[in-house]
């Protein structure tokens, strides 16, 4: 064996066993705030994973977008809303844990039957290590096009939802402009969802 | 006659010094395997480069003081050595031996995993920052993506520390910090998207020989002068250095997500900083002004004195003018982040995010959009 094959099966068996152990922690871990921090090493250790398989663009793609957007998104949502209150005793609560424990050790036996039957032998294509990232691009601009362009549609969408949400003018205009509404809870109102803001 | 080839095909596509390649040589000539040699040379430019971010660290902690003295009419430090050059060593000795105090009701393990966060990403950077045509660590493909990549780790550890600090002011600095790095983070990639379409990769080596094939005016500042605002904006920003030092704000939030920091922890902190703004400087003169590139061609120097560029005493003299060229322009820009510094006001937070949402970002993209148009319609000058 030499160096580099050993070094690389060391530097797999502790990315996989982080991945697993920091996946568990994820789940099980009553902290939330712990939680979010251990997915982010997970997303961490799966870059690490593409780095392995000689994937270096697709290993600092996730780096950037699940660690350095999804996962930073998550902490902020989880941080600006840090309420300490003791959340009620929720019914049934060890019978909901054990069927969604029997969901998960199910899906964990089919991934594990698909592992047994099949045949890992045959070889993929080649890899092509540096100019992956030209690949990638071309695939992305012609056989790939499509789901590319329709992923970011439904982004876009995202993004207009979220804004028309946060925008609270927006959602006054409307509300001025139906009649349904009754005029007691516009006169009552002590939010500002209802003045003018497109003054300032 | 194949092994001249293979030397003369090496001496093409590796130009310049080869430092790996004559260590290498040296230690087989001393009969060590091959494997044996790579393994002892990985962590020598590894250290090097580590030791040379902490230098040039003590040197721009005490230019910081220096210049802010200057510019408040003071003296600055004075006796810790010939005009006080040894006083950024006297404040590293002095944050060493400070207590290491973790709060009561602080959040030990995070509370120490945050600063370490903020450091890792910082110096794993320096991994592709060039010196020369191979004095770098390595000519990684991803190049500059790697750096972007690895600069949004950096928000975690604020984050962490934030959080773990149990403080409402710790807390309010952590997440300024982590919104302003992900606002300044697009209109930063999108600046550096920009360089890497007229240079067609995003190597930095790759960046830096595609704007020395004429000199100072093939540098990239004049190509894309609205592109290196951006990305000096963005990175003064991303660096938290005053305009943009809101998570620190002192009159407001005491000292940010630091404030209940000391010690060695702190000192972390302090040196990510200062290792950052460096990091910034240097990738500002690799991607816009011409990295280790001298005024004048190397080449046409040489052939005008009638030397051939491989002769080694040349090469040694194009490297060594290769690293002062590159100190030299990143200490410049080092002096006009401190000189903005000592200079401007702080921007307040909603101003911040409206310059970098509503201004920076819809002028990366016009920028992107007309640096496309200009490659297609000049590829001679825009890298076609």
């Amino acid at each position: 064996m030499t160096i580099a094959t050993s070094t690389e099966l060391i530097c797999f068996l502790i990315l996989s066993s982080v991945i697993v152990s920091g996946a568990l922690g994820v789940v099980l871990i009553d902290n939330i705030v712990y939680s979010a921090f251990l997915l982010g090493g997970v997303f961490m250790s799966v870059a690490g994973l593409y780095l392995l398989l000689n994937a270096s663009f697709v290993a600092a793609a996730q780096i950037l977008v699940y660690v350095g957007a999804v996962n930073v998104l998550i902490l902020f949502a989880i941080m600006l809303v840090n309420k300490q209150e003791e959340l009620k005793p929720i019914k049934g609560l060890k019978i909901r844990r054990f069927f969604s424990g029997c969901v998960c050790a199910g899906l964990l036996a089919l991934l594990f039957r698909v592992d047994i039957t099949t045949n890992w032998a045959t070889p993929g294509p080649k890899a092509i290590g540096e100019i992956a990232t030209e690949r990638i691009g071309e695939h992305l601009f012609t056989d790939y096009l499509l789901p590319f362009e329709l992923a970011s549609v439904l982004l876009l969408m995202a993004m207009i939802g979220a804004i028309v949400l946060a925008r609270r003018d927006v959602i006054s205009i409307e509300l001025e402009s139906t009649d349904s509404i009754p005029q007691n809870i516009i006169n009552n109102s002590t939010d500002n969802v209802l003045l003018d803001q497109s003054s300032d | 006659m194949f092994t001249t080839l293979k030397i003369v095909l090496i001496a093409v596509v590796n130009p310049g010094l080869d430092l790996e390649r004559s260590f290498n040589h040296l230690l087989q000539g001393m009969g060590l395997p091959s494997s044996i040699a790579h393994l002892l040379w990985l962590p020598l430019p590894m250290l090097l480069v580590l030791t040379a971010a902490l230098i040039g660290v003590l040197v721009t902690v005490w230019l910081e003081r220096k210049i802010s003295a200057a510019a408040q009419q003071r003296v600055g430090p004075e006796y810790a050595g010939a005009l006080g050059i040894l006083q950024p060593m006297a404040d590293g000795l002095k944050l060493l031996v400070k207590e290491d105090i973790i709060p009561h009701k602080a959040d030990s393990l995070l509370f120490t995993l945050g600063p370490i966060l903020v450091l890792i990403p910082v110096i794993l950077s320096w991994l592709i920052v060039p010196f020369g045509q191979n004095l770098l660590i390595s000519n990684v493909g991803i190049g500059i993506f790697l750096w972007i990549a690895l600069s949004s780790i950096q928000p975690i550890g604020l984050l962490m520390s934030g959080y773990a600090s149990n403080n409402k002011y710790s807390l309010l600095g952590g997440l300024r910090a982590a919104a302003q790095s992900i606002s300044y983070e697009i209109p930063l990639a999108l600046a550096v998207l920009a360089v890497v379409m007229m240079s067609n990769s995003l190597s930095t080596v790759d960046i830096v020989n595609q704007q020395n094939t004429t000199g100072l005016f093939s540098w990239n500042i004049f190509r894309q002068p609205v592109g290196f605002l951006i990305f000096w904006i963005c990175a003064l920003a991303e660096c938290e250095r005053l305009p943009f030092d809101l998570p620190e704000a002192e009159e407001e939030l005491v000292a940010g997500y630091q404030t209940e920091y000391a010690g060695m922890k702190f000192a972390l902190f302090y040196l990510g900083s200062y290792i950052n703004l460096i990091l910034s400087s240097l990738l500002v003169s690799i991607l816009y002004l011409g990295g280790w590139g001298f005024p004048i061609p190397i080449d046409l120097i040489t052939n005008s004195l009638g030397q051939s560029p491989n002769a080694p005493v040349i090469q040694i003299l194009a490297a060594t003018i290769g690293i002062i060229m590159t100190v030299f322009k990143t200490y410049f820009l080092v002096f006009l982040a401190i000189l903005l510094r000592w200079t401007t006001p702080r921007v307040r937070i909603d101003q911040l995010l409206d310059l970098g949402w509503k201004f920076l970002l819809p002028i990366a993209l016009v920028n992107l959009l007309f640096t496309a148009a200009l490659k297609l319609a000049f590829p001679i000058a825009f890298g076609g």
